[in-house]
């Protein structure tokens, strides 16, 4: 079953083509990584899935719909963190549940059983009433992540999620990543760490706002004649003629 | 002569201990990294040494100048390029650098011998203000203003963090460049792969250093044989792996999972089976050199 569709998306900013003609699927648990250099068109890409830009031209599927005329449906049926915008610092961490499960459209007589759930999947009983600035940031993208999928959406987004966090943490955090594909919920990540890479099921690499290469990690490297993926997105990100950088 | 020496610097913020006890020195010349994950306190550390905060004890020397006696002297000497990007947002380039040159008492001709290489990148957009800058250049752009007075220390924290790996690489270019004209570098990083680029390095976790050393050796003095080990279900692998009362670690690391054993008399053959007993198909298994991060997570471990 395809989550998520493109075909032929494109957007233009003035003469400026962010997004160039892209076309994928991704299938329902799947862990789907998102690769490319600063300016190749990432963030407009996810923008335009996550029904938050409309494209130029192209249609776009995401849980069965049109991106561009039911962008309010596709919002209800993903969750989206990034490093960058996570939760509330001056919240507790029960608050900062309360107002995603709100947000996120989960029915009032759940949020309470969804809210101890959610502390006990990752041992935060005792955290509850914690201030969320007070915690260490590996923690605190562990729960931005939970939170993120509160309302069991069919997709979440995470745009950069492991940036800075010390490297226990960063691998608990996959492990986090593993257990909800394994749940059947599809993962769209995007990451400048290549060993994490890896851990996708599917690796696309953009490249001036175009799809250059896409399969997964290991078939990568052998038409690349690579033996690391780091190698791989090197090699490929050479080609950029967009000199954004 | 010694670049940078540290001894015994503490700081905290209010009940929270940022430092503690951090001693360490940087030779003339030297890139030395500060590696280690956010809120391990590499810039606390990095604001010290470039006398913007004060130690609650301990004491630094900068180019054999006292971070609290000679503040002044440290400030007209070092190059500082915060992790923040810090430059006038509402002025071009070309504007910023002079601001810059002339705070410094110097002008954009006489060290442009420094920046020649970096400054290339940006020069076609020097009209163009610093807010409308792609991030690679906004780096590029603060890089140039630390070096315009021609520091003999360059304190660069966080240089990369956000950047694409392309864009790493060729900073670290740069880095490599700048240690040729004599400017010593201590440069902060949470990427450990960038480690190895570094003559000497210090690993930090919790305000305290794991470790200093050169790369190389921190890599040779990992105690244990360490195998990468792989197989069609990497996520089940892993469980099963850390099932099994003969591994010691085992941590996911890209295409392989990373693992030590409890003890020398076990043999690898052992795991071998168990994992083909368990259902594995196409398990292949390597003795491998472990990575700055493998030490970095066993040396955080033992703190």
């Amino acid at each position: 079953m395809k989550v998520i569709s493109a075909n032929n998306l494109t957007k233009t900013f003035g003469d400026f083509i962010a997004v160039d003609n892209i076309s994928f699927d991704v299938s329902k648990g799947e862990i789907f990584g998102f690769l490319g250099a600063n300016g190749a068109g990432k963030t407009t890409a996810i923008k335009m899935l996550c029904g938050l830009s409309k494209p130029t031209s192209g249609k776009g599927f995401v849980a069965g719909f049109d991106v561009e005329k039911e962008s309010e449906q596709v919002k209800k049926n993903i969750g989206y963190m990034s490093q960058k915008f996570a939760l509330y610092e001056d919240l507790k961490v029960w608050e900062n549940i309360r107002l995603y499960a709100g947000i996120y459209g989960v029915p009032e007589k759940e949020i309470s059983s969804k809210t101890d759930l959610l502390l006990e999947s990752i041992g935060f009983q005792k955290e509850k009433n914690t201030l969320v600035k007070s915690l260490p940031l590996g923690w605190k993208q562990k729960l931005a992540f939970s939170v993120s999928i509160i309302h069991e959406p069919k997709i979440v987004f995470l745009d950069e999620p492991t940036g800075g966090v010390d490297p226990l943490a960063r691998r608990k955090f996959w492990e986090l990543i593993y257990q909800a594909a394994d749940k059947g919920i599809t993962v769209f990540v995007t990451t400048h760490y290549m060993d994490e890479a890896e851990y996708c099921n599917r690796v696309t690499i953009m490249v001036d706002g175009k799809i250059e290469a896409l399969d997964t990690p290991q078939n990568l490297k052998t038409e690349f004649n690579q033996n690391s993926m780091d190698g791989v997105f090197h090699q490929l990100a050479r080609k950029s003629i967009r000199k954004a950088d | 002569m010694k670049s940078i020496t540290a001894e015994n610097i503490k700081r905290n913020y209010g009940k929270v201990e940022a430092l503690i006890d951090i001693s360490f020195d940087v030779n003339k010349g030297e890139i030395f990294g500060i590696i280690g994950p956010d809120g391990a306190g590499k810039t606390t550390l990095f604001r010290i040494l470039t006398t913007l905060l004060l130690p609650d004890s301990g004491s630094a020397t900068v180019d054999g100048f006292d971070v609290i006696k000679d503040y002044k002297s440290i400030r007209k000497n070092v190059g500082y390029m915060p992790g923040r990007f810090s430059l006038y947002q509402d002025l071009t380039v070309e504007e910023n650098l002079k601001i810059f040159a002339s705070v410094f008492e110097t002008t954009l001709e006489e060290n442009y011998h420094i920046i020649k290489d970096i400054y290339q990148h940006i020069e076609p957009f020097n009209k163009r203000r610093a807010a409308a800058l792609s991030g690679g250049m906004k780096q590029k752009l603060a890089l140039c203003c630390a070096l315009i007075h021609k520091p003999s220390v360059l304190f660069l924290d966080e240089p990369t963090t956000g950047i694409d790996p392309v864009s790493r690489k060729e900073l670290w270019v740069m880095l490599k460049n700048l240690k040729q004209l004599g400017i010593t570098i201590l440069v902060s990083t949470p990427y450990m792969d960038e480690a190895s680029l570094c003559d000497r390095i210090a690993l930090i976790q919790k305000g305290k250093f794991l470790n200093i050393d050169s790369p190389k050796n921190i890599v040779e003095q990992f105690q244990k044989k360490m195998w990468g080990i792989k197989s069609k279900n990497m996520s089940k692998l892993l469980n099963d792996l850390r099932a099994n009362p003969e591994v010691n670690t085992c941590y996911a690391f890209g295409e392989t999972h990373h693992v030590t054993l409890l003890n020398e008399k076990f043999t690898i053959d052992n795991v071998k089976k168990y994992i083909e007993n368990k259902g594995h198909n196409d398990v292949s298994i390597t003795e491998i050199a472990p990575t700055i991060e493998d030490c970095f997570i066993e040396l955080a471990k033992e703190k």
